[in-house]
């Protein structure tokens, strides 16, 4: 059984698990599924700088600081036990183009020349990592969530401003990989 | 009920909150139950389970991000979309049998208001995704993972946020 479970999931059976997610928090107390929200209450805990944005009853949506919580120690779990240590099958076609740009698939989940405190140190690791970082942040508040609480739990309510988050994701997604990423990746 | 309706005109008068979700579950939470803090951890235990599906559904691989946004891989699309008419499914089981929480309160959904936050803010969140290779839910998982760096990109998101909390007044809406 572990050893079924330790090999990649198809998307068959990840996707409607993920999908399970918001019956199960709506079950659980009326939760809605979502996780970008963490981000602000981190700000309201430790920051809020009298911004009305940010004085609100935070400890009210503590249940989403337990969840993200919750996020991290499955994300261990899942790397130490539940793996197959086999890199993720990725198309070859996009792998030689990354390799172009000295981007490997080393058994990871990120590419480390990218994505490791030495990266972090290269022109184009500190763009991806900070600036990538701070897009998300930003974007995810401005739009009002992210893509659990948008693209899966606001689509599963059949919420119009969901689609067209999830539109945009998509559009500011593919112009970042296509136009501008190359760019940043041979810095 | 006078003193409810009172509490819910202040807080309406304080949502200066185009994304209705905290500011009004926070107002709508007036008439539920208080529970003690470890009523939380049934939701860590959801997290948990969330976070083990992320890693093996390996959406949260930059290289599956960047398969997406290059059309070169179903899978992404695939677990996104079965995850979304899963998700359709259990909301419309839920509200034809009127299925109640585990504490017996009726389930309510909230409507979510167009502002042209969610074109804007979709397309700066969709080029940091296309970047980082991760939304908000991933990147506890890969720091749980044991990837040390993404606390990086973790701060980097907090930061982002806070700033948009700060100039949000200024920001078409």
């Amino acid at each position: 059984m572990l050893e079924l479970l330790q090999q990649p999931w198809p998307w068959y059976f990840s996707g409607p698990l993920i999908g399970v997610m918001v019956p199960l928090l709506l079950v659980l107390g009326n939760k809605t599924f979502g996780i970008s929200s963490s981000l602000r209450h981190i700000c309201a805990a430790c920051l809020p700088a009298k911004l009305p944005f940010f004085n609100y009853n935070w400890k009210a949506e503590k249940w989403n600081l337990f969840f993200v919580g919750g996020i991290f120690v499955g994300g261990w779990i899942a790397a130490t036990y539940i793996t197959n240590n086999q890199p993720i099958a990725i198309n070859h076609t996009l792998l030689n183009k990354l390799s172009i740009y000295r981007i490997n698939e080393d058994n990871n989940l990120v590419p480390t020349a990218i994505f490791s405190w030495q990266g972090l140190l290269t022109i184009r690791g500190f763009i991806i990592m900070v600036v990538g970082g701070f897009l998300v942040g930003f974007g995810t508040r401005y739009a009002g969530g992210c893509t659990s609480g948008h693209a899966i739990n606001g689509l599963s309510h059949l919420q119009l401003p969901s689609l067209i988050a999830t539109i945009c994701f998509m559009i500011g997604g593919f112009i970042m990989a296509n136009l501008i990423l190359p760019f940043i990746l041979q810095l | 009920m006078i003193t409810q309706k009172k509490s819910l005109l202040k807080a309406e008068e304080k949502n200066t909150d185009f994304e209705v979700r905290s500011l009004d579950t926070i107002c709508t939470n007036d008439s539920h139950l208080q529970h003690p803090w470890w009523y939380n951890i049934k939701y860590a235990f959801a997290g948990i389970i969330f976070g083990i599906i992320l890693i093996k559904a390996e959406v949260i691989s930059w290289f599956r991000i960047q398969e997406m946004f290059h059309l070169k891989s179903f899978h992404m699309f695939g677990v996104i979309g079965s995850a979304v008419i899963t998700g359709c499914i259990s909301v419309l089981i839920i509200k034809k049998l009127k299925i109640k929480t585990i504490h017996g309160e009726p389930i309510f959904f909230i409507q979510k208001k167009f502002n042209k936050g969610q074109i804007f803010g979709g397309l700066i969140f969709g080029l940091g995704w296309a970047m980082t290779g991760a939304c908000p839910g991933p990147l506890y998982a890969l720091l749980g993972s044991g990837i040390s760096v993404i606390v990086v990109v973790l701060f980097s998101a907090i930061a982002g946020t806070w700033v948009y909390g700060a100039i949000r007044s200024k920001l078409p809406h």
